[in-house]
């Protein structure tokens, strides 16, 4: 189920205010946050967020596509492991 | 006989479900177009008059997105989110399901057959 509309969107009220900073001073540099579960809102464009996952911060470019998805959806939190030996396909990243 | 959309309908069923053969038409839509066409869902596809069909075409034609264009839209969107690096989109790039549910056991639509991975490197040693 969605979240009530009459909340509006989430966004962590100090991330919210360095977002708004970085936007007013044209400021590029990564803005680390803890905070995945705040709604990528179109202020956020243009700027690189990285984005905790529990134990790094993943540097994600925002672009206008990403616009209403959360930050954590672009900051996995799992490492995925194959199965089968040392194939070459195994020991590939990814 | 009747062709809709380029798609063959059924000839026994009553309209209303055999509308529902268009990929994109479910039952809301296809009562939906048959009420505004004025025609009984009930009646059997078979027993539909040219004008009728004209009306249902034309109503498909101007307002109800079917077939090709459903099937694009749906693959443009899992391509958006594919191509953001979302969550979901990672799992579609994997083939899993992405929507949270279990993968340790089930999942096999989405995984296909299961691949056995068991120890079988002795021959080679």
């Amino acid at each position: 189920m969605p979240r009530s509309i009459s909340k509006g969107p989430f966004i962590e009220p100090a991330l919210a205010k360095r977002i708004e900073a970085a936007q007013r001073s044209g400021d590029k540099r990564v803005i680390k946050t803890w905070s995945r579960t705040s709604i990528i809102t179109p202020e956020m464009v243009g700027l690189t967020i990285a984005i905790h996952n529990g134990k790094q911060f993943l540097p994600v470019y925002i672009n206008e596509n990403m616009v209403g998805h959360k930050l954590g959806e672009f900051s996995p939190t799992r490492l995925f492991r194959t199965h089968g030996g040392k194939t070459a396909k195994a020991t590939g990243v990814k | 006989m009747a062709r809709i959309a380029g798609v063959d309908l059924p000839r026994d069923k009553r309209v209303e479900i055999g509308l529902t053969y268009i990929y994109g038409i479910g039952l809301t839509t296809s009562r939906r177009i048959l009420s505004r066409a004025n025609i009984n869902p009930d009646k059997r596809v078979r027993d539909l008059e040219e004008g009728e069909v004209g009306r249902i075409n034309a109503i498909i034609i101007n307002d109800v997105k079917v077939e090709g264009d459903v099937r694009r839209e749906v693959s443009q969107n899992i391509k958006r989110l594919m191509d953001i690096g979302c969550h979901r989109g990672l799992r579609h790039r994997k083939g899993l399901p992405a929507r949270g549910q279990r993968t340790r056991t089930n999942a096999r639509t989405r995984k296909g057959p299961r691949k056995t991975v068991g120890i079988k490197k002795k021959e080679t040693k």
